[in-house]
């Protein structure tokens, strides 16, 4: 038996959990196929967690219209889904007359977009704002901020599930048929009926497309490094720290702080073919710590703790090579779908945005009744590490697993991880835990906590050590037992 | 408010360094002791050390690291000394005011010494940014170690290890007995950063490659690690183009150094040394906070266990000093050293205090001498047919040989 859907979205990144959530307002069977074993596998687990004001983005463009939304949004959203959030501005900071011209630029581009309250600062003012910054004056933003990515998606995922929508992970698409006004769906585990697709498949968006039966898309696959430096270093960076950008709008290496206190160098840009290519790699290694610290004098090498990358989609001009605009459309040549592609940079601030456009499109073909029961408000897990003591005295007298510490850098208790173990959308992987709830995010990577944190999923999931996956499907971490 | 429980000596950390300074405090009269452990039992990072090899210094006997733990355990239990486990330290304040958290709830002491015995952690692959992917498969040697020797758990089939740390030396072995073959160790000195006995009796018994100035460059696999890329490095540590060798494996050991655990010893200000990530002490081992002690690997990283334990006993006998009298003499002479050798434990002493001076070389050297100089005259010298980074150097240096306060230089010739 299929299981058939009224509307199927591809990928459960950022931008397709908010999709999900967005749709689930409606009466619609809704599922997302995900070839990953969690949320935000991708691009959407690997960027710099910003914010964006939208001043750099082309007047009227998908981009800029999305961001300048989603950022205006952003309070209550973090508040109905319990997403750690703080708007701590952005200076872009400007050495010589280029730059200043360069700021200006995108001061007016700012304005014209609609982000509000832009200016240009003196370095003294600069010295006040952000005493790390270096540089001669910076443009000032002060709807710039700051989230979680991780718990973001996750959120979005998990409240469309709880109204409604169904998450299968491990899931990945391999053709797509229409059949009679249904769609099937080709998966690496069986078939599925729907009468709606959306593509969210970000990296993978275009073959999708094609498989849709939608050619002529080409995405440039810009590789973007990062190191993650220690909460000791965040202590000095109160505040995102850019340069000024470039004649193509694109940024240089920054600085930019975390929410939760880290600090995080990077990205640079390299064209990869291969996007799945999260290499870290000895040239951009090298070439962060120089760039990084122009923009941050606590660039040493005492505070670095980890390495990653992210690929940027971006959908490219074949012939020119010129980046193009987000693309939302529903196509003639696939009815009933919904195609997102070229979903980059700011696709984290633009998610909820893109999700309604992509909602208003379905709309325009059918009524949508709204779904009664949607509660647009999801709980995260309580973070014991940042309770008066009160509360914290009274969290451990009713479950006493919050006195456990398991993991010591980021003071995370065994209540947490098994909260994080019983997540609403079934993740079972390691990553997955570390991800909901910072479990080997600190100094010691996992030195302490890690063989805590197996301990406590073998027990939860009554499952043996063979069974668990670090991150991706295919990647156990045990052989089995040492002895029988 | 949490009632605060009033002690003499709160000690953070219950293995070598922490067992050692209750068993010491208790013997030189101090009586009010609490030691608070956040594991489920006493022992430290001892407990995983199955091999042999500890004890010859302190015991005159071999012993493994379990049973050299517990023979301080009994003591601690024979003197009836509390101690509590599964209890986490959160916060410690300079007027010696100890947070703790565990099952039962906040904890709040107020301590008239407070001993830092947190021992240390291992440096992370992040620390050193190797470069590659981020398959599962990759595992600290510490890390390792606990999952097979405490979760009865295996990692892995095929394994090559990086640094020559001495625990992954002992990984590198008790893989090897598990039937894991392991392919080679890397290290990216032209030295090895861990012990010659070592050498000889973890990787020359079982045939195991060791390569000196070598490191990784490159990590490969999406899920699972499937290999790594081993160069060869120049002199200032750069790989080597054209030297790349690839090994296929589907475990990555690594064992590239420690790190004094500080964290909590930074909450309460105590300062740090920059070259050991220790606190900084005088030759009581008290911190910059007056009646705050550190001892063992939290103070400075030691390449056998009891040195750890010899270290944390005569701390011990100034802080019981410090609790009877409510203060020591000041130190008012500072260690300075050249740039041939790393560091020196303690930073600070006084002329009429005999101290047990503890330091290590930057380089291997041959037939040198380890100089102490006071205004340009020596005061005593120490001569060594060879001093290696690996092994710490520690000279007894008695009272009254100081006439000034002016600096103690430690030289190496």
């Amino acid at each position: 038996m299929e299981n058939i859907y009224d509307v199927l979205i591809i990928g459960a990144g950022v931008v397709g959990s908010a999709v999900a959530r967005e749709f689930s307002r409606y009466e619609l069977h809704i599922a997302v196929l995900e070839k990953e074993l969690d949320v935000c596998m991708e691009t959407s687990g690997r960027n710099t967690g910003v914010l964006h004001g939208g001043f750099t983005y082309k007047l009227g463009s998908l981009k800029a219209q999305c961001c300048v939304e989603g950022n205006r949004e952003f309070d209550r959203v973090a508040q109905e889904l319990d997403v750690p959030f703080k708007r701590t501005g952005k200076v872009v900071v400007g050495f010589d007359e280029k730059d200043m011209q360069s700021l200006l630029k995108y001061k007016r581009n700012g304005e014209a977009n609609g982000v509000q309250g832009l200016e240009i600062i003196d370095k003294a003012r600069l010295q006040e704002m952000a005493p790390s910054a270096g540089g001669e004056f910076a443009m000032y933003s002060p709807a710039s901020g700051m989230l979680n990515p991780f718990v973001y998606t996750v959120a979005l995922a998990e409240n469309a599930a709880q109204n409604g929508v169904h998450f299968y992970f491990d899931h990945e698409v391999t053709g797509i048929r229409r059949h009679e006004g249904l769609y099937s769906i080709q998966t690496n585990q069986g078939r599925f009926c729907t009468r709606w697709v959306v593509n969210c498949a970000g990296l993978n968006s275009v073959q999708v497309s094609e498989m849709l039966g939608i050619g002529g898309y080409t995405l440039g696959g810009f590789k973007g490094e990062y190191f993650v430096l220690d909460k000791k270093a965040g202590k000095e960076l109160n505040m995102l720290i850019y340069p000024a950008p470039g004649p193509n709008g694109g940024f240089a290496t920054h600085a930019t702080p975390t929410v939760d206190g880290n600090v995080l160098i990077g990205p640079d840009s390299r064209l990869v073919d291969d996007f799945e290519d999260y290499r870290a790699t000895p040239e951009s290694l090298k070439q962060l710590v120089l760039d990084g610290k122009k923009m941050f004098k606590y660039m040493k090498r005492e505070y670095f703790i980890r390495n990653f990358s992210g690929i940027r989609p971006k959908l490219i001009n074949k012939d020119t090579k010129e980046i193009l605009d987000f693309v939302v459309e529903a196509r003639k040549e696939a009815p009933n779908s919904i195609n997102l592609v070229g979903i980059e940079s700011p696709g984290l601030t633009s998610a909820l945005p893109l999700a309604r456009r992509a909602v208003a499109l379905m709309r325009e073909q059918e009524k949508l009744l709204p779904n009664r029961s949607f509660n647009p408000r999801r709980r995260g897990i309580l973070c014991f590490a940042e309770q008066s003591e009160e509360k914290k005295k009274a969290l451990i007298k009713e479950n006493p697993d919050y006195g456990e510490i398991v993991c010591r850098c980021e003071t995370v208790t065994r209540a947490e991880i098994v909260q994080a173990i019983r997540n609403p959308l079934g993740v079972r992987s390691l990553i997955g835990i570390k991800n909901r709830t910072r479990a080997m995010m600190g100094r010691c990577q996992g030195g302490y906590c890690e063989t805590r944190l197996v301990e406590i999923m073998e027990e939860e999931l009554q499952e043996s050590e063979k069974e668990i996956v670090y991150g991706r499907k295919g990647g156990k971490m045990f052989t089995g037992k040492v002895r029988a | 408010m949490t009632a605060v429980i009033k002690k003499d000596a709160v000690i953070i950390g219950g293995g070598s360094a922490g067992l050692a300074a209750a068993a010491a405090l208790k013997k030189h009269g101090i009586e009010d002791i609490v030691i608070l452990e956040r594991e489920k039992q006493l022992g430290g990072i001892l407990r995983q050390c199955i091999h042999e090899g500890f004890g010859l210094s302190r015991f005159h006997e071999v012993l493994s690291g379990p049973e050299y733990a517990q023979r301080f355990i009994d003591i601690v239990r024979k003197f009836q000394i509390a101690y509590v486990t599964g209890t986490t330290v959160l916060d410690i304040t300079p007027q010696k005011l100890v947070t703790a958290v565990s099952r039962e709830g906040l904890l709040t002491y107020e301590a008239k010494a407070v001993i830092l015995a947190m021992g240390c952690r291992e440096r992370t692959r992040g620390a050193i940014s190797i470069p590659g992917t981020r398959p599962a498969g990759i595992y600290n040697a510490g890390v390792a170690q606990s999952y097979i020797n405490l979760h009865n758990t295996m990692i892995g089939k095929e394994a090559v290890i990086l640094g020559s740390g001495d625990i992954g030396m002992i990984m590198a072995r008790r893989l090897t007995l598990e039937g894991v073959k392991v392919k080679a160790v890397f290290e990216v000195q032209p030295y090895p950063s861990g012990l010659q006995r070592n050498i000889e009796q973890c990787l020359n018994d079982y045939d195991i490659p060791l390569y000196l100035s070598h490191t990784i460059t490159d990590i490969k696999g999406r899920a699972r690690l499937e290999g790594v890329t081993v160069s060869r490095v120049d002199a200032h540590m750069q790989p080597i183009a054209g030297t790349e060798k690839e090994y296929e494996c589907d475990t990555l050991i690594l064992s590239v150094g420690l790190i004094p655990e500080n964290e909590l010893s930074l909450s309460c200000g105590v300062a740090l040394d920059p070259r050991t990530k220790g606190a900084v002490v005088d030759a009581y081992y008290q911190t910059n906070v007056k009646g705050i002690f550190a001892a063992g690997n939290v103070l400075q990283v030691h390449d056998l266990v009891d040195f750890v334990s010899l270290e944390a006993e005569r701390m011990a006998g100034y802080a019981a000093e410090y609790i009877h009298k409510g203060c020591l003499p000041v130190c008012d002479i500072p260690l300075i050293t050249d740039g041939n050798i790393g560091y020196t434990v303690p930073q600070r002493v006084r002329s009429d205090e005999a101290f047990k001076l503890s330091l290590r070389v930057k380089q291997p050297c041959h037939d040198c001498e380890i100089v102490l100089k006071q205004a340009q005259r020596v005061l005593q010298s120490v001569k060594l047919k060879k001093a290696i980074p690996a092994e710490m150097i520690q000279i007894d240096v008695p009272a009254g040989n100081m006439e000034s306060t002016d600096a103690l230089e430690v030289l190496l010739q």
